[in-house]
């Protein structure tokens, strides 16, 4: 009985889990490798969800659309680098800055506070109607669908911080004196990485559209936050400096977020838990997440000073 | 071949705190030259780098490097020409990645595309590289190297530094935050490898026995201003005491011994 109620949770919160995973993969872009604190991302994300739904509407081709979404975002991130690097704003004030300017842009695209894509052909659709011969679930088709899209992205990535580039914007987030001596612009590679960032935040908005079936300029509230857990509580769960690992883990904290999301959704109100609540209890669970890494870190602190006082 | 014309540079310029940390600095850097830097605290030696490398802009005054005009030129712009090395060993290499990912990026200059970076001939010849420094980092390529020691990771960079081939290369008193076992080995591997890739330096210090030793030729800075400029043969006939003299003649004032640390650890 228990089983089968984990079960049921489990297939409703995969796919918000894998969405949400490309997302964070954006986010763990920004905030770890950068040490860029974006939040453009409030705002990206419904603008991936709003370009994907217009274009749904007035039944453009899909992965164009999905691929304009993509662009979308990935200027929405160039604005934000541009903004901080030219004007000196500080990289925190410079997304909210962006963020605020995109809810008006999403009400332009929307033409209005949402839009309904129901009984529209989405990328979604398609992929169902190819498998509708078979006898496997709907459920199950878009669980695996949306895992292949997140192995892709994750691989893609993974790559890209193989590549000169990719390793150069890693050591930016490590020591930016490093990557100028090196002779490299660090505002050319926070353009690159805030845009890429946002950019596959946006696809994942396009996503979360096509599975919702409506975009809604409130999409994105608080997304950062649930973007952020994923990192972190992917780090709680794998410790490791291999990028493989890293984004591996970032997918699998969003997951656990989401699952832990839907089962207050669903089992929430035994213990007089609203829906509304989730934002506070998902904001206690970031706190106590940090604290715990927080007293981690310094017992390893400790430790090791013990250790090389030891052999000294 | 490296010039510095008129070079001053004004901290606070135009408010009463005004302060000239460089005078008026006019320097001609020969091809192969390893210079030595001496000075106070305070004398502008630091300064003098900063703006060198265009961390800071000169407030006055014109840097050439080939008899081309660098000085309005960025930072990242002239790290294309000069290599720099800082006190803290923290500063020339990322923590959170692997020794072979930090000589990887320090193995190109300027932006780059899109090519894996890290194969098997590239991972072949950081470990003949490594071998040089005679520390055993070939057996730990994919060591992070936040769990280097200080002395391992100045090597590191030093090494790094050097392969990427600078026009000039500027050390901040690179050994100053070592043990004085791991000082005197990154020296002579300094030493070494400026005579090996045949390198055009700057050297600060504080040990004199060091700046005596090393180079040459020596620069003695005061109060913003190049007051000593030792080179050839009267390099090489300089002991402490001469150099103690030539200060005090100049100067009319005795070194205070908390002024340049004279320290005695031969």
């Amino acid at each position: 009985m228990i089983f089968k109620q984990i079960i049921n949770i489990l297939i409703v919160a995969a796919p918000y889990g894998l969405i949400y995973g490309i997302m964070a993969l954006g986010v763990f872009i920004t905030f770890r490798i950068l040490d860029f604190p974006d939040l453009t991302v409030d705002g990206s994300f419904p603008l991936g969800a709003a370009i994907m739904a217009l274009f749904i509407v007035n039944g453009f081709n899909l992965y164009i659309a999905l691929f304009i979404s993509f662009l979308g975002g990935i200027t929405a991130g160039i604005i934000t680098a541009s903004i901080h690097n030219y004007i000196k704003v500080p990289g925190l004030l410079a997304g909210i800055i962006t963020m605020i300017m995109l809810y008006s842009i999403n009400i332009r695209i929307l033409g209005g506070s949402n839009l309904q894509i129901l009984k529209r052909k989405t990328i979604l659709t398609n992929i169902i109607d190819l498998f509708n011969k078979t006898n496997i679930p709907e459920e199950l088709i878009l669980i695996i669908f949306f895992i292949i899209i997140v192995i892709i992205i994750k691989l893609l990535l993974d790559l890209f911080f193989h590549t000169d580039l990719g390793l150069t914007l890693r050591a930016m987030g490590d020591n930016t004196q490093m990557v100028l001596n090196q002779g490299i612009n660090p505002d050319i590679l926070k353009l690159i990485g805030v845009g890429m960032s946002n950019g596959i935040v946006a696809l994942s908005g396009a996503f979360f559209a096509q599975y919702q079936k409506f975009a809604d300029t409130n999409l994105g509230q608080g997304i950062i936050i649930t973007g952020l857990a994923s990192v972190i509580i992917g780090e709680f769960i794998i410790r490791s400096n291999k990028i493989f690992l890293i984004t591996l883990s970032v997918v699998l904290g969003a997951t656990i977020i989401q699952t832990v999301e839907i089962t207050g959704r669903m089992y929430g109100a035994y213990v007089f838990l609203k829906p509304t609540d989730l934002k506070l209890i998902k904001g206690f669970l970031l706190i106590v997440i940090l604290g715990i890494s927080i007293i981690l870190k310094q017992r390893k602190k400790t430790n090791k000073k013990i250790r090389t006082g030891l052999t000294l | 071949m490296i010039k510095l014309r008129n070079i001053c540079k004004i901290f606070d310029e135009g408010t009463p705190n005004e302060n000239p940390a460089l005078k008026n600095i006019n320097l001609t850097i020969k091809e192969n030259d390893f210079i030595t830097i001496i000075g106070s605290n305070g004398a502008g030696k630091t300064t003098l780098f900063n703006v060198i490398s265009g961390n800071m802009m000169a407030s006055n005054g014109e840097i050439y490097i080939d008899n081309k005009n660098v000085t309005k030129h960025k930072e990242y712009k002239r790290s294309k020409y000069i290599g720099r090395i800082f006190q803290d060993p923290l500063s020339g290499t990322a923590s959170n990645m692997t020794i072979e990912e930090n000589m990887a990026i320090a193995h190109k200059k300027g932006l780059r595309g899109l090519k894996i970076s890290l194969n098997h001939k590239l991972r072949k010849a950081f470990k003949e590289e490594l071998k040089q420094l005679d520390m055993k980092l070939e057996q730990r390529l994919k060591t992070n190297v936040g769990l280097l020691s200080g002395g391992q990771r100045q090597s590191l960079t030093l090494l790094m530094t050097v392969l990427s081939g600078p026009r000039l290369l500027l050390l901040d008193e690179h050994t100053a935050a070592l043990d004085p076992k791991n000082a005197d080995i990154i020296l002579s591997l300094t030493n070494k490898f400026i005579k090996e890739y045949k390198l055009t330096t700057m050297m600060i210090t504080h040990n004199m026995h060091h700046a005596i030793e090393y180079g040459n030729r020596l620069l003695m800075m005061d109060e913003g201003e190049i007051i000593l400029d030792i080179s050839g043969k009267d390099k090489k006939d300089l002991t402490v005491d001469k150099l103690v003299d030539k200060f005090y003649k100049i100067k009319h004032k005795e070194l205070e011994s908390d002024d340049i640390r004279l320290t005695n650890e031969d």
